[in-house]
């Protein structure tokens, strides 16, 4: 099989190999392979790592040299050095960000082997919006950096081989033609270490497939929805679903995939009715949207759309008890015959009240009393046996208050809170329709349950509030995505002081 | 048990004369201590001697066939007092541990040791962390060296020198009556490579024949006037001693042309990165061959003035290559070019920085600039116009995010910091200290808890000043965390201690994971493994009763996160008097999953009724706030990116590495976070009446399920 990255004539005799892991991927045991491998093919070889707390989740480099046996030993370096390395093999796209950042990764000497999947850092993750490292720059990053490129997600390669990244990176490393060894040499370093041989000889394949067929383009995403308005049911209720569609299929083009997406999740949350409601709504926006791009229709179709589908008891109980989640979950635990499913809620008497007719709910909760008595009886952790037919039916039946649900205190509350700011969207538009755009995106800040919910709300008011101090300005729009941005960044809302406060600074 | 097993490694150590040694450093140094006839080792734990101590246990069989004691010291303190019986007795001893933290903590027993002076050979290997990867405070153990007066080793790092220095240390530390401590760096500690191997030697005097004849020497003692005399003896013939075993034995060496215009003079730990520069200088060819002198120390402590002199004589200039600060060498050499007048330029910590490691680009650019001053002739034309641009790559220091250590996934730890964030939600931010131990991870983001940390075992001591506490008319109490290594190694006299005699009003958390889990999953006196060597089993709250504290805690499964929170407030608000102490308990994952995956494994296998509990995230429930993660921060626990234009914010998501610890659903639950997460527990090999119980029940629920889904419109792809 032939090369993709034979090391380069004059790289003198010694090769030097550097493997940046997260603690727990395996980074020893690949360098220990490749240590083997290199020993049985006449090689002088040396293999050094950085143990400590950085194996507890953290990154850790492993590193390696070897050159061919000489009359006396080499002397190899302990330590990988800028501009010095000839292959790098980084097992997660951020930790191939990390080689080239360090200057692990030259264009004149440097194969880079890297998977491209994910591993999120805590800083990542713990955003209340969305933290997520832009893997596309390190991809660009690395077609300037490195003098060869394999990029793949090894992780999967190997999860689908039943084995570990260590193995199909080690593939990946072999099809990469980076050291003059040939493949059975490697598949022998695999049989020799005798543990797990079978599982990880079929991922090193995998990934030694994968390096072959070279540089893989990253998937794209689709960022755009999927059209067309398919649906199964009673006949009744197509043809009702149909009227809708006909109704979305009038909108502008660029508008209609959007409308779709909302109209769907809007039906599937309640009714046709509720659907019609939304596309009311929504075209109220697009009567309202004189730009040419429709972006004004378009955030309205969104956020409109995930206002009227609220998360309320009804929806959760509705979304774990459909068909189709049993079986995904079933697909995703290995397709287990007998498995036990238990589901982690925890009610507050505000759920339970705002389910109840908007009059008497109101009554309850303006009685801080009551509610702290019904409190005290539902405020509890409650674990239910899903696969258990009982606790099943308790979930069932909660679900079917559906019908129930336009009449509840919490629908009056959403529609009210939704109507104040769809008319402060709207009544935006004539003046600043860019303003009015980011209005309809504040509403990405709802999100939630319980305190998280509250929270949620307390941060879309004070944007809504801080929104208003900046209206009439040039640059109103920008200072609201701004404050959106901020919003999302922590959870006690930090970041969004800081932005008011630059804001009322300004306005002093 | 650790969490790294040498067993299969172990075999290495039988090799005989002759025989190829393929491993790693401190295998290799375990081995040459073998051959050198050592008569007891022992030491504590941390990287990046963990291993060593791993080694020492596993070769137990080994040790007791050629009459060598092993001990697992409660401390660095403990194993550093050990060599004591070195000083009587003419028996070779070698005791490990990290520097310098380890050092630290050894040295009142260094510091009578030196002062003692030995009989046998006394070696203290030394792990010393510095630079990339360390965990600790950046110093440097030369200077207990220094102020102490022993010996110090600081072999090139390939492993027969290594090997080498640990039979020169025994014999220079039997030369000069003084203890001798080698250091090697954290990646020496785990280089590979080959060494020739010899015999192992039974120790002429063994510890156990020791005892039957025993000894001592009055001007051993540290007690005056022995001591005043000690110290002479010291200056006046231990010193002059060790010199001349250097100097005759060659310890150090000298590579390179006699004459030069330059030369390099390097502590041994440094030799392979000079090399390497030089190397890519083309001053330097793959074996070593180099046309710049280099005078190399493997002994750093004490310096040779004649040897100096000779190497300095007919150079213009020299460059020390030392690693760390203050500069003791580079002091020392200027002391002794001062006194005789001679006339090389000196440099060092003027062209390399003054702190950090020196990594391949440090060394590069410092030598570079020294031989371009002093040299430049030498150095090749492509070095010295370069005429290649390098293309511009990419800045990526803004994208890719910072990833330090934290819990592994279904750490038990992770549950108690959960619940001391949840009860600061109520309680208000409070005092908290920590100790040196995993659950130092918690300072980290996702829970940012606790500020200090003062060292290992002294977490509630350093929380002393606040001991005072409610009672002595605060608002609030402080809070101190130790792990259950640190409770064993200093914490229970100087921190537990400390707290009963001051009735103290704090409040303690010790976390037991029943390992020393931070440096490898060593035993430790509260584990609950059957150690056939070690008195294990032995419950830290029966200590704290016995020091008197009352107010203590036990619980036995920190999952808990809302009992954990519960307790943490009572501690916090009652009226009892006295520390308040909880011990929060449950098994280190990575030592438990270990353990029972293959036995779980096997039981499957056999057909055997087993549960296996994952946790997964309904997407469709999940609105991507993250609030769980903020608790958690567990690698499970990752997010995914939904192909639903209608979602801006990725939702939880947890892959199949979960445990099923249950933190995530205990946390949802007693944080009142969302109604996303559920349990799956697999039963592998159900019995019969379960499997048809189960499928009389998944009929009846998918029938109920099926039968509305069929009422209602159902789309392609519908958001669940």
């Amino acid at each position: 099989m032939s090369a993709n990255f034979p090391p380069p004539a004059e790289s003198g005799s010694v090769i030097k190999l550097a493997i940046l892991a997260v603690g727990g991927q395996g980074g020893g045991v690949l360098g220990g392979w490749i240590e083997s491998l290199a020993r049985a093919q006449g090689y002088a070889v040396q293999a050094t790592s950085v143990a400590g707390v950085a194996q507890r989740t953290g990154a850790t480099i492993y590193y390696l040299e070897m050159a061919p046996q000489g009359p006396v030993a080499p002397v190899f370096s302990l330590a990988p050095a800028a501009g010095d390395v000839d292959v790098m093999i980084a097992a997660e796209m951020m930790e191939a960000g990390r080689a080239i950042l360090r200057g692990f990764v030259t264009p004149d000497r440097t194969v880079l082997i890297a998977s491209t999947h994910r591993a999120l850092a805590v800083s990542e993750k713990m955003v209340p919006g969305d933290g997520i490292a832009d893997a596309a720059e390190v991809r660009a990053a690395a077609e300037v950096a490195a003098r060869g490129l394999v990029l793949a997600d090894f992780e999967a390669a190997a999860l689908q081989a039943g084995s570990v990244i260590s193995a199909s990176l080690f593939g990946a490393l072999a099809g990469s033609g980076a050291l003059p060894f040939p493949t059975e040499a490697f598949e022998a370093a695999i049989r020799a270490s005798g543990k797990g041989v079978d599982a990880s000889l079929r991922a090193f394949a995998a990934g030694r497939e994968a390096a072959l067929a070279g540089n893989v383009p990253a998937p794209v995403l689709s960022s755009l929805p999927k059209t067309g308005g398919a649906a199964q049911g009673p006949t009744k209720l197509t043809q009702g679903w149909q009227t809708l569609v006909e109704r979305v299929d009038s909108l502008a083009a660029p508008l209609r995939p959007m409308a779709m997406a909302g109209l769907r999740k809007v039906v599937d949350f309640q009714d046709l009715a509720y659907g019609a409601q939304y596309l009311d709504r929504l075209e109220r926006a697009v009567r309202a949207d004189s730009g040419s791009d429709a972006a004004f229709s378009i955030a309205a179709a969104k956020y409109l759309a995930n206002a009227m589908a609220y998360d309320d008891v009804i929806r959760v109980a509705d979304a774990k008890t459909r068909p189709e989640r049993l079986d995904r979950i079933r697909a995703e635990m290995g397709g287990a015959e007998v498995m036990q499913l238990t589901e982690f809620t925890h009610p507050r008497a505000e759920e339970v009240v705002s389910l109840l007719p908007r009059a008497l709910g109101q009554a309850i909760m303006d009685r801080p009393r009551l509610l702290g008595f019904i409190d005290r009886r539902v405020n509890k952790g409650r674990r239910l046996r899903t696969d258990r037919l009982l606790p099943f039916l308790q979930l069932h039946a909660l679900a079917s208050m559906r019908s129930w649900r336009m009449r509840s205190l919490r629908h009056a509350d959403e529609m009210a809170h939704l109507d104040r700011w769809f008319e402060a969207a709207l009544a935006r538009a004539p003046r600043d329709l860019a303003l009015a755009t980011v209005t309809l995106q504040v509403r990405r800040l709802v999100k939630g349950y319980s305190d998280t919910h509250a929270r949620g709300q307390a941060k879309f008011d004070r944007v809504m509030a801080a929104i208003t101090l900046v209206e009439g300005r040039d640059d109103a729009a920008d200072w609201a995505r701004r404050l959106i941005t901020s919003a999302l960044q922590d959870e006690k809302g930090t970041a969004l002081d800081g932005t008011i406060r630059t804001i009322e600074s300004f306005l002093a | 048990m650790a969490e790294r097993s040498f067993k299969a490694e172990v075999k290495h150590l039988r090799l005989g004369a002759g025989e190829t040694f393929t491993g790693e450093g401190i295998l290799a140094i375990t081995k040459a201590l073998l051959e050198n006839g050592v008569g007891y080792v022992g030491g504590y734990q941390g990287a990046p001697i963990s291993h060593l101590m791993d080694v020492l246990a596993d070769a137990e069989e080994l040790l007791s066939e050629l009459d060598v004691r092993f001990e697992a010291n409660a401390s660095e303190a403990a194993a550093a007092a050990m060599l004591a019986a070195s000083v009587h007795y003419p028996i070779r001893g070698a005791v490990t541990f990290k520097g310098p933290v380890g050092v630290n903590v050894a040295s009142d027993a260094l510091a009578n040791l030196a002062s003692s002076g030995v009989t046998g050979g006394a070696l203290v290997i030394v792990g010393e962390d510095y630079g990339e990867g360390s965990s600790i405070m950046q110093e440097r153990s030369h200077a207990f060296a220094m102020k102490s007066q022993f010996w110090l080793l600081d072999p090139r790092p390939n492993l027969p020198s290594i090997v080498k220095a640990v039979g020169d240390g025994f014999a220079l530390s039997e030369a000069s009556n003084t203890p001798v401590m080698l250091m090697v760096r954290i990646r020496a500690c785990h280089v590979t490579g080959q060494f020739t191997a010899s015999d192992n030697v039974r120790p002429p005097l063994s510890v156990r024949e020791a005892l039957a004849t025993p000894q001592r020497d009055v001007s051993r003692i540290v007690l005056p006037p022995m001591s005043y005399a000690q110290e002479h003896d010291k200056i006046n013939n231990r010193w002059p001693a060790a010199e001349r075993f250097i100097r005759e034995n060659r310890l150090n060496e000298v590579f390179g042309p006699g004459e030069a215009p330059v030369g390099i003079v390097c502590q041994g730990g440094m030799y392979n990165g000079v090399i390497r520069a030089l190397q890519r200088l083309g001053l330097a060819d793959l074996y070593g061959n180099t046309q710049v002198p280099i005078y190399c120390l493997n002994v750093t402590y004490p310096l040779l003035p004649d040897e100096y002199a000779r190497f300095c004589e007919g150079k213009q200039a020299v460059l020390v290559v030392e690693e760390g600060q203050p500069e003791f060498i580079e002091q020392a050499f200027a002391t002794m070019m001062l006194r005789s007048g001679a006339t090389t330029r000196l440099h060092g910590k003027d062209i390399f920085p003054m702190v950090g490691e020196y990594t391949g680009q440090v060394m590069l650019d410092a030598l570079e600039t020294f031989l371009r001053r002093y040299a430049a002739e030498a150095l090749p034309a492509q070095v010295r116009a370069p005429n290649t641009e390098a293309p511009a790559i990419p800045d990526l220091s803004k994208t890719v995010p910072i990833r330090p250590p934290g819990f592994c996934t279904g750490c038990p730890e992770r549950p108690i910091f959960a619940a001391m964030k949840l009860v600061q939600k109520e309680l208000g931010e409070h005092q908290i200290s920590a100790d040196i131990g995993c659950h130092l991870f918690a300072s980290l983001p996702p829970f940012n808890i606790g500020g200090a940390t003062m060292g290992y075992g002294l977490g509630p001591a350093s929380n002393a000043a606040f001991d005072g506490g409610k009672a002595g008319g605060a608002e609030k109490r402080s809070i101190a965390v130790i792990g259950d290594g640190g409770f064993w190694h200093n914490g229970l006299s100087s921190s537990f201690g400390n707290m009963a005699f001051n009735k103290s009003d704090g409040v303690a958390v010790v976390v037991d994971n029943y390992y020393s889990a931070a440096t490898g999953g060593q035993d430790v006196m509260s584990s609950r493994a059957k150690n056939p060597t070690k008195a294990t089993n032995n419950p830290i709250s029966k200590a704290l009763k016995g020091i008197g504290i009352d107010w203590v805690r036990q619980v036995d499964r920190t999952y808990d996160v809302a009992g954990l929170r519960d307790i943490f407030r009572e501690a916090l608000t009652t009226d009892t008097p006295g520390p308040k102490v909880i011990v929060a308990s449950s098994e280190c994952m990575l030592n438990k999953q270990r353990r029972e995956k293959p036995l779980r494994n096997a039981a499957i296998r056999e057909g055997r009724r087993v549960e296996a509990p994952r946790f997964g995230v309904d997407e469709a429930v999940c609105t991507g706030d993250h609030a769980c993660i903020r608790l958690s921060g567990c690698p499970s626990l990752s997010l995914k990116k939904l192909d639903d234009p209608l979602r801006d914010d990725p939702v939880a998501s947890i892959d199949t590495s979960c445990v099923g610890c249950g933190n995530c659903g205990e946390v949802s639950e007693a944080a009142v976070l969302c109604p996303s997460f559920y349990e799956a527990r697999v039963i592998h090999n159900p019995s019969p009446v379960e499997r048809r119980l189960n499928g009389w029940r998944q009929g009846l629920i998918g029938w109920l399920a099926r039968r509305r889904q069929s009422r209602r419109l159902s789309f392609e792809e519908t958001a669940a």
